[in-house]
């Protein structure tokens, strides 16, 4: 029961760790009428300790990295990580910039790279889905 | 004799967690309808109406977060202390169109202090979780329960005056309310009377639930969740289900105090079993009106109020209005 409700209700908590703001006006695109991300029962929350899912936009700068590491630990397990933005994936076009700490996945363990500049709506519900997919995973294995 | 003893032990250990199962049930479910009715006001397709117990399900399984700097045993017997508030609120009003478990132990002003138990528990949950956002939601929330209390206390006890001119048992009894529909008592002024009284009432109810725009104290843009700011888990499914629990059950309370009639009597239906089906069909469909009207409605209608301004829209507009209305009453009894 509980593996299978959790895939249907996840909550999301958005950091933004530097980004343009492109990536993060396209997951609010996601929650509106037109693709209406809470039909699969996907809300955005306000505090991280509610949240299952961390998006995370942004190449995460030098004064994002700590706080990113503190508010992922503030959310509780079993919690995934989905990487919004080709920022957050690689760099992109602030590639070794001075004062950057390197994209997320230097910072905190990644569950899901959703790339774009900036990501559709629609890659960011096939990224959950992959984040469905890889929560199912373990489940099954250790069925069979 | 000791047989009886036993039964009425049992039913008394057994009825309240029937009650609170139904009440959580059914609160979940009108929760569910009300998420998926807003969306389909803005246009989009909702989430299932089982949403809400699959939301349970998940905190349930997840993680309970205790912060450090928190008051671990207020932190952890809050939630608790919340959802017990709002089953024992279920006890004292006639649900379902049957008579209350407790009928005859307490009266409506036993409900407007137990009201207050759920909220109580929210603003010591706020303090001990020692976050100043949890702060500032449980400072906001006790704002709000000093300003929703006179237009929901004037309803109540106008009513309850009202009817003790017209009979002798105790006119706060939620069955006695039952027993004389107050709509039969008033003439034409009192009418318009009982429209304002009822207005205020279903202004109030979402003030009471904290739902838009009266959820200053949760208030996810500003506060990140307000008073349950650092709960998780298990502790905030609790207070997912007292909620819907405490919704479930003040909508009932509206439900006893204006419209306690019942479709078996009118329809000339005796036999039991048919009579309490369409009963508890009447009253699920009146608490479903209420709810649309004062909580679907108006969630997907206005935004939030700040904090001075719903304050002063209950302390003032609202107090004034419920006022008016029973001014109108008075009339009525007078003339
Ligand atoms: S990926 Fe592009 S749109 Fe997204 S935050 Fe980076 S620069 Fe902005």
């Amino acid at each position: 029961m509980g593996l299978k409700s959790f895939k249907r209700a996840l909550w999301v908590y958005h950091l933004n760790t530097g980004s343009c703001n492109g990536c993060d006006i396209e997951i609010l695109a996601a929650l509106t009428p037109r693709y209406d991300l809470e039909r699969f029962g996907i809300v955005l929350v306000g505090s991280p300790r509610h949240a299952d899912v961390l998006l995370v936009t942004g190449p995460v700068t030098n004064q994002m990295a700590p706080r990113l590491k503190r508010i992922y630990d503030q959310v509780p397990e079993p919690k995934m990580v989905l990487v919004i933005g080709n920022c957050g994936v690689e760099g992109l076009v602030f590639h070794e910039s001075y004062n950057l700490s390197g994209p997320v996945d230097q910072i905190i363990p990644v569950d899901v790279y959703v790339p774009g500049c900036p990501t559709r709506p629609e890659a960011i519900i096939e990224g959950v889905l992959k984040a469905w997919l890889k929560l199912e995973k373990p489940v099954k294995e250790k069925v069979t | 004799m000791l047989a009886d003893t036993l039964l009425n032990v049992i039913v008394l250990i057994a009825g309240p967690v029937i009650i609170a199962f139904l009440g959580a049930i059914f609160g979940l479910l009108y929760l569910g309808v009300d998420r998926k009715l807003v969306a389909h006001m803005q246009g989009r397709i909702g989430p299932p109406i089982v949403q809400p117990f699959r939301d349970v399900d998940k905190l349930m399984v997840k993680e309970s977060i205790i912060p450090d700097s928190a008051i671990a045993w207020l932190f952890k017997a809050t939630p608790i202390l919340c959802l017990v508030g709002s089953i024992s609120l279920l006890l004292y009003i006639p649900l379902f169109g049957q008579n209350a478990m407790l009928t005859g132990f307490g009266d409506a002003i036993v409900v407007m202090y137990l009201l207050t138990i759920p909220s109580l528990a929210l603003v010591v949950a706020g303090f001990s979780s020692s976050s100043p956002y949890a702060t500032v939601g449980a400072q906001r929330e006790m704002v709000m329960m000093m300003s929703y209390e006179f237009p929901l206390a004037m309803s109540i006890v106008v009513i309850a005056w009202r009817i003790g001119l017209v009979t002798n048992l105790n006119p706060f009894m939620l069955s006695t309310m039952a027993a004389y529909p107050i709509w039969g008592l008033v003439g034409p002024l009192g009418i318009v009377g009982l429209l304002i009284l009822v207005f205020s009432m279903l202004i109030v109810t979402p003030g009471e639930l904290g739902k838009i725009p009266f959820d200053v104290a949760e208030a996810e843009t500003e506060l990140a969740g307000g008073l349950l700011v650092e709960y998780s888990g298990r502790n905030l499914a609790l207070f997912y289900i007292s909620n819907a629990i405490k919704s479930f059950a003040v909508v009932s309370l509206v439900v006893a105090i204006f419209f306690p009639y019942n479709l078996s009597p009118i329809l000339g239906i005796t036999a039991t079993v048919p009579a309490v089906i369409l009963d508890v069909l009447f009253f699920l469909l009146k608490v479903f009106v209420i709810m649309f009207i004062c909580v679907i409605v108006v969630r997907a209608a206005v935004a939030r109020f700040k904090i001075d301004q719903a304050s002063k829209f209950y302390l003032l507009i609202m107090s004034a209005v419920s006022l008016v209305g029973f001014v109108f009453i008075l009339l009525d009894v007078i003339i």
